[in-house]
């Protein structure tokens, strides 16, 4: 009665590029940030359907719940006039060269996929591997420890960046 | 018969399973969903009702006055007056308004925060979706609705609403930090993101916290300070008062609903205390117990009732704290989550990590010094930031009106 594993993929994956495809031709920006939130939304849904659970909804929390911020006051705070605009968007040569970085890339990307024969794998090796939260915190917290110390200094540069960069200039007073 | 499987426990789902009865096998997923569904809807929407009216009332007796008493006996049936006149009242777009986002952004407000109800535990067989990461998806679905602030401020095309909604967003992304890091602690206590078992590690059963107290998250030292860390978190997450700036009247007019009118304007009301109702279920959850009875004796009544009991009684709370503090302005409220709940936050992790490694030190006179570590821990950083950032105020005067 459910509809198969293939449909949805299908579903989420028509999702993803409309989405994306949307987001990439509106003129309006706002719309465009926003389609863009729906493309992440659609890439949670995919790992829903891949059974990672954590990554969906750390994929929710971190995108549409951040990075959406960041990119509409990004978008915000330096509007475009119509005026800035000098060159014409549509031409020949663009569209053509756009075409061919398409075409080369979904060439690699097929290419890529059938070379390692997925398709005649041992029917027992076709389950997904669960992963259990816990695994992934055991993981993180043992061999996988350099990632998250690595991260962890990324981050604390960027508080200090940003805060040294949001605070006011003082004057010294000679 | 035991407890867990008393009549009053499983009576709903016994319901369930008789309304499945009528319908073939392979669709008995669907039908239980259906029906969780219309449960939640009914139950959390009287209870959205009937909490706008017992606001009114405990407002108004907080002020010395009666609040709502025309409509129906004591004016309980207020809500429906209420209903009645958000349905009726014309739905205003202003012309240059992008009339899809302003349309979306109400829908997706409700969406998010009725989204958020699918993971709490209300009684000791009734979770809707037991999911292992259930606390990350109950914050995953709270993200949503910060969008769709954005949305309803940007899409009014007014700029004191689009300066109300990045302030409100600031708000709301200023206070995800202390509310996400204050539960951090008990999912480590408890060692596992899922929400039944969170519950499970504060029954009566392990015994009780200081030879009287209830096995609650509550009653540790760390659990003190994330549960008052959470409370003011979540009562920032909804934007209430004392936290209401976006959406003040006396502020910016409505904010980022300045130019929302009718039904709209109480789906964003609804959005509101149903975000309200979520965070009392997760609180109860994490730090009260959920539907957990205090001690062993009393579990006869069954666990739903206790956790009604439990958000009541934090709704309830919310509400005096919005009858008794006044507004904070945006750089007090920054400065505040920044600056104060944040460190907390974090120096109670670490209280907390000391507390759970020292869960075998046995004996009555090890465990007062455990409990002392652990208040030393919290309460020290607590009045050093304090000081500091109180440092340059003189001392609080107050007048009185004469009599």
């Amino acid at each position: 009665m459910l509809p198969s594993a293939e449909i949805i993929l299908i579903a989420i994956a028509l999702l993803m590029l409309g989405s994306a495809t949307l987001a990439m031709s509106l003129r309006n920006l706002i719309h465009s940030a926003l389609l863009l939130v729906l493309n992440w939304f659609a890439i949670a849904f995919f790992y829903l359907w891949a059974d990672a659970e954590f990554l969906a909804f750390a994929q929710i929390i971190v995108y549409v719940g951040a990075v959406s911020m960041i990119v509409l006051f990004a978008v915000l705070l330096t509007r475009r006039q119509a005026a800035d605009n000098t060159q014409k968007l549509r031409t020949a040569s663009r569209t053509l060269s756009g075409l061919l970085a398409a075409a080369a890339t979904f060439i690699l990307i097929v290419w890529a996929i059938f070379k390692n024969n997925i398709t005649a794998a041992n029917p027992a090796d076709k389950l997904p591997p669960t992963v259990d939260v816990k695994e992934i915190g055991q993981a993180l917290a043992g061999p996988q420890i350099p990632a998250l110390l690595i991260v962890g200094v990324i981050l604390t540069a960027t508080l200090i960046g940003a805060a040294i960069i949001a605070s006011p200039i003082e004057k010294t007073e000679d | 018969m035991t407890r867990e499987n008393s009549i009053l426990e499983t009576f709903p789902l016994a319901i369930r399973d008789w309304v499945c009865a009528f319908f073939p096998e392979n669709l008995h997923w669907l039908v239980s969903g259906l029906l969780v569904i219309i449960a939640i809807l009914t139950v959390f929407g009287l209870g959205f009702a009937f909490i706008t009216v017992a606001e009114r009332k405990f407002l108004g007796r907080f002020q010395n006055r009666p609040g709502p008493n025309r409509v129906g006996p004591f004016g309980l049936l207020q809500p429906f007056a209420d209903a009645v006149k958000a349905l009726t009242k014309e739905d205003i777009i202003p012309a240059a308004a992008d009339r899809i986002l302003h349309f979306l952004a109400p829908c997706i407000i409700v969406a998010g925060t009725l989204m958020c109800f699918a993971v709490i535990p209300y009684g000791r067989h009734l979770v809707p979706a037991d999911l292992d990461a259930g606390l990350l998806y109950f914050f995953a679905a709270g993200a949503m609705t910060e969008l769709a602030v954005f949305m309803a401020g940007w899409s009014s095309q007014n700029k004191y609403s689009l300066i109300a909604a990045m302030r409100a967003l600031a708000q709301l992304i200023s206070y995800e930090l202390p509310l996400l890091l204050a539960t951090i602690p008990v999912v480590m206590v408890a060692g596992s993101l899922r929400l039944q078992t969170i519950v499970e590690t504060q029954s009566a059963a392990a015994g009780l916290k200081a030879g009287f107290l209830p096995n609650w998250h509550l009653f540790s030292p760390w659990g003190i300070s994330a549960f008052l860390i959470f409370f003011i978190s979540a009562i920032a997450e909804s934007n209430r008062s004392p936290f209401d700036l976006p959406e003040g009247e006396s502020e910016i007019i409505a904010g980022h609903l300045t130019e929302y009118s009718g039904f709209k304007y109480a789906l964003f009301f609804m959005g509101e205390y149903f975000g309200l109702i979520a965070f009392s279920g997760i609180c109860a959850t994490l730090f009260l117990g959920g539907w957990q009875a205090p001690y062993a004796a009393l579990e006869i009544i069954p666990g739903y009732i206790w956790f009604g009991l439990k958000v009541a009684a934090l709704i309830f709370t919310f509400i005096w704290i919005r009858a008794t503090f006044l507004r904070l302005r945006i750089d007090q409220l920054m400065r505040f989550s920044w600056k104060f709940l944040v460190p907390l936050a974090l120096i109670n992790i670490g209280a907390a990590t000391f507390w759970h490694l020292t869960t075998d030190w046995q004996g009555a006179w090890w465990h007062v010094l455990r409990w002392f570590i652990a208040l030393t821990l919290m309460i020290a950083p607590y009045s050093a930031i304090g000081r500091r950032l109180f440092s340059g105020l003189g001392t609080r005067t107050y007048e009185y009106a004469p009599e």
